[in-house]
């Protein structure tokens, strides 16, 4: 209590800057003439009793600070005094402040940019509630190397009566739905879920409700919850929308609810975010499959909510006890060669996923060009501190403090970062909009990065601290200037400058180092971005466009219209021979879209099951099937090695035969000869029916390797089968010629259109369209990582500069006696040469260590060149030893036309 | 110098307070030389010491000062002291005497009383 109201009378004296220095001047007095006169009375003369009183009062200077303390408050006082001295010395250089301030804006400003797409994407990944207990729960069988296998409904069941969970939703991965009874039928897409899956994400309905999780239909429970987007878009926004049918793949669906604004799905793509529609289903009745242990769904995801409490390690634990238990229990369908697992991923990392890495370097990349901006501004703070040599020591000598300095030196330094910090935010700020379309669409929650109050914090955090940092060192150094040299001689060559000169060749040679190491991540990822887009995709994508449709799946297989391979041949081979007429098409072809090259999200994957060897899809190695017509191959320029394509002849009736690529040759009949070899594909749920054991398939080709799947990756195995034998629901027609991408979607929706009015057509894209935006990920970081390095290799080209311009300077006497002497300019110009030369050396050996040790770290990113690659190493070394080389040409040219004369009678 | 703040300053303090309950209102001055008399050498030097103190007392209530005329006919400031200042002092003597005590019997213990 009396602390607080002493502390309050001094912060009110310290605002209203009262001050008792009056009063206690007359105390002193009075107190001295008090004392003076006692002393008089112990009979001591006038002068001297004056003096004794003076003496045994004690230094009034001091005690006049120490009241003052007492009356307000010393620590903020100083800190005005320091804040307004730090803005003065930042008004009186101007160009100096700009330069600083400016490099720092850049530093911070690019830090803070990466740092709100971290945010938004690492940081705040899931819009639900507790996202720690969220988890994924994911089948492997790494002894057959497969992953994501998917989950039986025994297994589901099992799961949910582990005591693990609170709750356990199976959902689907997102797949096109066809909206009809509107003006155009729409493709929609949607998931289906267990009716429990809204509770374990935790969130309900704006308007309505979600499923209740108890709900026990087999299969769909014929009520479906829309998006906000959707409601809004096509609906708009009806109050009475609850209660509505919808039509989608012709059933009859009651609208039950609709989602929040902000509510996004869990997935790794963007598509899979942007579902439109969810659908409740139980999973065993019609459509689905009857539930069988073995029968595992490998399009579907497992997601659950964890007991509250119980770590995922834990959880782990308790989950690897229970597949212990299931496998002695079911022998038969678990085989021990196949090493079935179950794994818990937190929720978080499976929806960042594959970008993690990129942001990773991005974030990395970027904290080192925040890092060479630092080092910048502390070497010109330390260029300057030459310059006030002088007036550190007058103030010293009159008995500043050093402390008191460092502090000083340390709130100018801050008010320049925190000054850099605003501008680069604010700069950032204004340019948002246009930063924001830089990054590719692909990245999720690309519509959550905003600056937000999280970002501006790190933003502010981020200046405090650097210019904490980086402030500190040179205002130590600053602070200890020898004072009788520097008073004498103004600070030429006393100990201070020489150990202020060390510092900054300190600075400079971290600076080159750091941009090297910039310069040659950004070099690697160059060289990856240049071969990926240089390689040979093995087709060829020019002139070539896909346009997607989708067949509806009615519930009741019966009621499908498109159910057998017979019956939708009829509709494909219209749609083809329509296309055909279209003005440029010279070839057109149908295929799933699986067969779509780079365009689809996850591949089909399906057991393989080879004839003699494996007798259970629980055994079987998975691998992509795509399905496509006979002309797909030939339109993409794909050729065929061994054996022969699909013809005409291959029909649902006739055996069924498959194609595969070179590949799955390798990988599943090494030194063998894979034609007339028998498979079987394991149907998978999108199968609606219900055979038992699917028909033999025999291999009748094999064509060569093609990067549809990843560019990066030159061979996967690939199982296609013929349209014609093996009918697809989800449609892409593929047409090559000289087409007019603008006008030809339309033309197509008119044609298919005219054949059934009720299916959508949409996704009209060109495939070198595809093929960039599958690039575009890395294209992104790729150029983020040049600007940097390109920022970096200025701004070290910069501290090179100051540095050896400084260097010359505080040399110029004894490069003037040396000319006086008669030296020739030419060894001049290589003294101050060797000097650059000599930290550029230093620097790009230590670069190059750091390089290493980073360009292996990034080793995931890189695709066609080893992280040592020596024309890279060897190319940005000697791109920075002639930068450094020529910032330094500048201030020994300088020093070269000193004029002996001038410089020594200047001094 | 050596120093020894926090005794001295929280003594320092005890003793004025104690000085002000006995003779108050008093100067600065008077102030100094009763706590000299008493304490011997504790203020004979830098008397001056003791302005900061009695400001310091008087933001926290337990001292308050006003002008006024001494004895000598000059103008001065006379501090005495507050109801709060008077319990305060209360307290610390009771707190003071009650340390003084423990420390005492303390001194006082010889090996046998330990046995």
């Amino acid at each position: 209590m009396r602390f607080l109201r002493r502390f309050r009378i001094r912060f009110s004296n310290f605002v209203t800057r009262r001050s008792a220095d009056q009063r206690l001047q007359e105390e002193i007095a009075e107190h001295l003439a008090f004392q003076a006169e006692e002393n008089v009375r112990a009979g001591m003369a006038p002068a001297e009793a004056r003096r004794q009183a003076a003496l045994k009062l004690g230094p009034v200077e001091a005690i006049r600070e120490r009241h003052h303390a007492e009356q307000s408050i010393p620590f903020f006082e100083n800190l005005l005094f320091d804040l307004r001295y730090a803005i003065r010395m930042v008004l009186k250089s101007p160009g100096f402040s700009v330069i600083a301030i400016g490099t720092m804006a850049l530093g911070i400003g690019a830090t803070t940019a990466i740092y709100s797409v971290i945010d938004a994407t690492l940081l705040h990944p899931l819009p639900y509630p507790n996202p720690a207990e969220l988890v994924r729960v994911q089948d492997d069988l790494p002894g057959v190397g497969a992953h994501g296998v998917g989950i039986s409904i025994p297994e589901w069941r099992d799961l949910q009566a582990s005591g693990i969970f609170q709750s356990v939703a199976l959902t689907g991965t997102g797949a096109n739905v066809n909206l009809t009874g509107s003006e155009q039928p729409l493709r929609l897409s949607f998931k289906q879920v267990t009716p429990n899956y809204f509770a374990v994400l935790g969130v309900s309905a704006q308007l309505g409700r979600t499923f209740d999780p108890n709900d026990p239909t087999p299969g769909y429970n014929l009520e479906v919850v829309i998006s906000d987007g959707l409601w809004r878009k096509e609906f708009g926004a009806d109050p009475q929308m609850i209660g509505r049918v919808l039509r989608l793949d012709n059933d009859a669906y009651r609208v039950v609810g609709i989602m929040p604004r902000g509510f996004r799905d869990q997935g790794s793509t963007s598509d899979e975010q942007n579902v439109d529609l969810w659908l409740g289903a139980g999973f065993t009745g019609l459509p689905f499959r009857p539930p069988q242990r073995d029968l595992r769904l490998a399009s579907r995801a497992v997601i659950a909510r964890l007991k509250p409490g119980l770590s995922i390690a834990a959880a782990q634990g308790h989950l690897d006890a229970l597949v212990d238990t299931l496998k002695k229990q079911y022998p038969a369908d678990y085989p021990a060669q196949t090493a079935w697992t179950v794994r818990l991923i937190p929720l978080t990392e499976t929806v960042v996923g594959s970008i993690r890495s990129s942001l990773i370097l991005l974030f990395g990349a970027v904290g080192l060009v925040l890092l060479i901006s630092c080092v910048n501004v502390a070497n010109l703070l330390l260029a300057r501190a030459s310059g006030r040599g002088r007036e550190i020591a007058v103030r010293q000598a009159l008995g500043a403090q050093r402390t008191r300095l460092i502090r000083q030196f340390l709130a100018e330094s801050l008010l320049l970062f925190v000054l850099g910090g605003i501008a680069g935010v604010a700069i950032l700020f204004s340019a948002q909009h246009f930063l924001l379309r830089l990054i590719p669409e692909s990245l999720p929650h690309l519509n959550n990065i905003s600056i937000n109050w999280g970002v501006l914090v790190f933003a502010v955090a981020v200046s405090v601290v650097t210019g904490t940092v980086f402030g500190l060192a040179p205002a130590w150094l600053m602070s200890r200037f020898d004072l009788i040299g520097t008073l004498r001689q103004e600070g030429r060559g006393s100990s201070g400058s020489r150990e202020r000169a060390r510092a900054r060749q300190t600075l400079v040679i971290s600076e080159l180092a750091l941009s090297l190491v910039l310069l040659i991540a950004a070099g690697l990822l160059l060289r990856s971005f240049w071969d990926l887009f240089k390689v040979q995709p093995g087709f060829n994508p020019n002139r070539v466009m896909a346009i997607q449709t989708w067949l509806p799946g009615p519930n009741d297989p019966s009621a499908d219209i498109y159910r057998s391979a017979t019956q939708e041949a009829v509709l494909l081979r219209e749609i083809l021979r329509r296309s055909r007429t279209l003005p440029g098409v010279e070839e057109a072809a149908v295929g799933d879209e699986a067969a779509l090259p780079l365009g689809h999200g996850q591949p089909g994957r399906l057991p393989l099951i080879r004839e003699g060897i494996e007798t259970k899809d629980n055994e079987a190695p998975v691998i992509n099937s795509p399905i496509v017509s006979p002309e797909y191959f030939h339109l993409l320029s794909v050729p065929l090695l061994r054996g022969r394509l699909f013809n005409d002849q291959d029909l649902e009736e006739t055996p069924q035969v498959a194609v595969i690529n070179q590949a799955a040759a390798l990988t599943y009949w090494p030194n063998q000869d894979p034609l007339g070899k028998r498979v079987r594909l394991r149907l998978d749920g999108r199968d609606r029916r219900a055979s038992s054991t699917p028909p033999w398939t025999t291999i009748i080709g094999v064509i060569a390797d093609a990067r549809t799947e990843s560019l990066a990756d030159a061979a996967i195995p690939q199982i296609y089968r013929s349209i014609y034998q093996r009918p697809a629901k989800d449609l892409a027609i593929f047409l090559r010629g000289q087409l007019d991408p603008s006008a030809i979607s339309s033309q197509m929706r008119t044609q298919i259109q005219s054949i059934d009015p009720e299916l959508p057509v949409f996704h009209g894209e060109t495939l070198d369209e595809v093929l960039s935006e599958s690039l575009s990920v890395r294209r992104f970081s790729m150029e983020m990582v040049a600007f940097f390095a390109a920022t970096a290799l200025l701004l070290a080209g910069l501290g090179i500069y100051g540095t050896i311009s400084y260097v010359v300077n505080e040399q110029r006497r004894e490069i003037a006696i040396r000319l006086a002497l008669g030296a020739q300019k030419a060894m001049i110009l290589r003294m101050v040469l060797r000097r650059g030369a000599g930290l550029a050396a230093a620097g790009t050996g230590l670069g190059i260590a750091g390089a290493l040790i980073v360009s292996h770290l990034m080793s995931g990113l890189l695709y066609g060149v080893s992280p040592t690659d020596l024309p890279t190493f060897a190319g940005f070394t000697v791109v920075l030893t002639a930068v450094a080389l020529a910032a330094s040409y500048i201030p020994a040219l300088r020093a070269m036309r000193f004029d002996p004369i001038t410089t020594l009678h200047s001094e | 110098m050596k120093e020894k703040p926090d005794v001295l300053q929280g003594t320092l303090a005890l003793m004025v307070l104690k000085t002000l309950d006995v003779l108050e209102p008093q100067h600065g001055w008077g102030i100094a030389r009763r706590i000299e008399q008493i304490s011997g050498d504790l203020l004979a030097v830098n008397q001056g010491t003791l302005y900061p103190l009695l400001l310091r007392l008087e933001h926290e209530g337990s001292i308050a000062s006003e002008w006024g005329v001494s004895e000598n006919k000059r103008r001065a400031r006379f501090y005495r002291l507050t109801a709060a200042g008077r319990k305060q002092l209360q307290a610390e003597t009771r707190d003071w005497e009650q340390t003084a005590a423990i420390i005492a019997r303390f001194f006082n213990v010889k090996a046998e009383d330990l046995s």
